[in-house]
């Protein structure tokens, strides 16, 4: 009989580390298998890792951490061809001893994080492809078969973290190939400068960083948006659109990349920097609606194989994080209880996710993937007018300004019509309550 | 144009020679069934082009490994695509 685990975890990833870590520190007997390298190495993100979900988890992680930068300002940008209209949000607060968001790469950050894992009693196996997934004569999972010679191991239960592309628990028939509706792809490049021009160019000291969300004419309508990081001597920017408008529209994913890179309110913000990586990876977007069931006889999923993704804001990692953990401590609960991981056992997960920030943000913006779906305006009309709008605003030209408003309002009207404008104001509104 | 190779140049990948991970399942689909060809705008490493005869043909040395081809590939399913074995692939230094 081949060595049988407590658990094993597939991946290591933020889902992945924060489960296997969490069954590891309470004892059990876990292990975790990675294909890459090392783990982070098959890993992608913007990155922002949020304190609170890895603080539940390891307390102490800030000190030693590879983090990049704490954010104490994010802007908001809508691009026309030529302009942006935004708004900053900026406070000295976010300067507090312990950070509430931070910069990251990826690559170091899984690592250090499985180095924990490690630390906790975890046996982490990387270079490693699951294949398929073992299961006996009733249908429960019992391991997981790898690309290693004699790869077959076995376990109480398996936990999926093998992220958005969970070709596992598609072929063992958990859930329907995610549609190119439900998914977006962001590609991304990592732009290397001196700490002290990233700091200049940002107005911003130390360990102080930046984000910059931005949408607007740079999705070419498509739903999507792009994002720049600034991180300690680097800065990440990328862009990402929903699979199913990049196949309608026929653009390449380095073309808007490119365009972005050359917009004048881009340009300069990266200007002579070193491109030293460049990156693609697919987010799952479907929000409440898309979420496959979450657990089986022997298995459950977590993060973005699970498409725990809020989209609205721009979260991933913390979802991924907490569901590892919940996953973990249901577990470890009936381990202790002595009950086996069946599916009605492991239903407790699916409550505990329930009961979470989780599920309730995700539910508060079910309906917002459909909205944006059926009202490409929001990517294409909307930011022309308000850039149009700042522009005619803000140009001192011998017109009086009643004037100027009057105009404004005919071109949102023009373009709208006025029970356009409600609807959208409406839809918006329904999408997002 | 913008030179996909240059930006791919950048990373770091140990290829599985001889082995390619993902493959087209039936090439005749390509030339005679799908008018889109989304893969060969949509794939962000450029691996998919049009050939002359129009068809569809695949290196897979520069993959991301990001899954956009077989998803966008949802009306034919004409994708077989897997995971690089262990430790094969792109490597990610930043990620």
């Amino acid at each position: 009989m081949a060595e049988k685990f407590d658990a094993i975890v597939v991946g290591a990833g933020p889902a992945g580390n924060a489960a296997a870590y969490t069954l590891a520190k309470a004892g059990l007997n876990v292990l975790q298998l990675e294909r890459g390298e090392t783990p982070g190495t098959k890993n992608v993100q913007g990155a922002i890792l949020y304190a609170d979900a890895l603080e539940r988890i390891i307390p102490d992680f800030r000190e030693d951490a590879p983090l990049e930068r704490h954010i104490i300002e994010q802007r908001m940008w809508v691009l026309d061809d030529k302009s942006f209209i935004g708004s900053n949000y900026r406070s000295d607060e976010f300067n507090s001893e312990k950070p509430n968001r931070y910069t990251i790469l990826r690559a170091p950050f899984d690592k250090w994080f499985s180095s924990k894992v490690k630390e906790a009693g975890g046996l982490v196996i990387c270079e490693t492809t699951v294949t398929e997934l073992l299961r006996d004569e009733s249908g429960k999972v019992i391991g997981v078969r790898t690309d290693r010679e004699g790869g077959d191991i076995y376990a109480n239960v398996v936990i999926l973290a093998d992220g958005v592309n969970s070709l596992l628990a598609t072929r063992a028939g958990f859930h329907d190939e995610i549609a190119p509706k439900n998914v977006a792809l962001a590609v991304k490049e990592i732009h290397f400068l001196p700490q002290e021009v990233v700091e200049s160019r940002f107005n911003v000291k130390g360990d102080e960083g930046v984000v910059i969300e931005i949408f607007g004419s740079v999705t070419h309508g498509m739903v999507g948006t792009a994002f720049l990081y600034t991180n300690r001597e680097s800065i990440t920017l990328g862009i990402g659109c929903m699979v199913s408008d990049f196949k309608k529209a026929g653009i390449a994913p380095y073309t808007l990349l490119e365009e972005l890179k050359a917009h004048p309110a881009i340009a300069p913000l990266i200007e002579g920097g070193e491109m030293k990586e460049y990156a693609a990876h697919l987010i799952p977007e479907g929000g409440y609606k898309a979420i496959p069931q979450m657990y089986g006889d022997g298995w459950m999923l977590v993060g973005d194989s699970a498409g725990l993704v809020n989209a609205a804001h721009r979260e991933g990692s913390n979802l991924a994080m907490t569901s590892g953990r919940l996953a973990a401590e249901t577990v470890i609960a009936l381990h202790n209880e002595g009950m086996p991981c069946t599916a009605a056992h492991l239903a407790r997960y699916k409550t505990a996710m329930d009961e979470s920030f989780v599920m309730k943000d995700l539910h508060k913006y079910r309906q917002l993937p459909d909205t944006l779906h059926n009202n490409p305006q929001f990517f294409s009309v909307y930011p022309q007018l308000l850039n149009r709008a700042a522009h005619t605003m803000l140009t001192v030209d011998g017109e009086d300004k009643h004037s100027k408003e009057r105009a404004i309002r005919k071109s949102f009207v023009q373009r709208r019509s006025l029970w356009g404008l409600m609807g959208d104001a409406f839809r918006m509104w329904r999408a997002t309550r | 144009m913008i030179k996909i190779e240059e930006k791919l140049f950048q990373n770091r990948y140990k290829v599985d020679e001889g082995r390619p991970h993902i493959q087209i399942a039936n090439p005749s689909v390509c030339s005679s069934t799908c008018e889109v060809q989304a893969c060969t705008f949509a794939c962000p490493a450029a691996c998919y082009s049009a050939t002359e005869t129009g068809g569809v043909e695949l290196n897979t040395d520069g993959c991301l490994e990001c899954g956009t081809c077989r998803i966008i590939c949802s009306e034919h399913h004409n994708v077989d695509w897997a995971y690089p074995r262990g430790g094969h692939g792109i490597l990610f230094k930043f990620g």
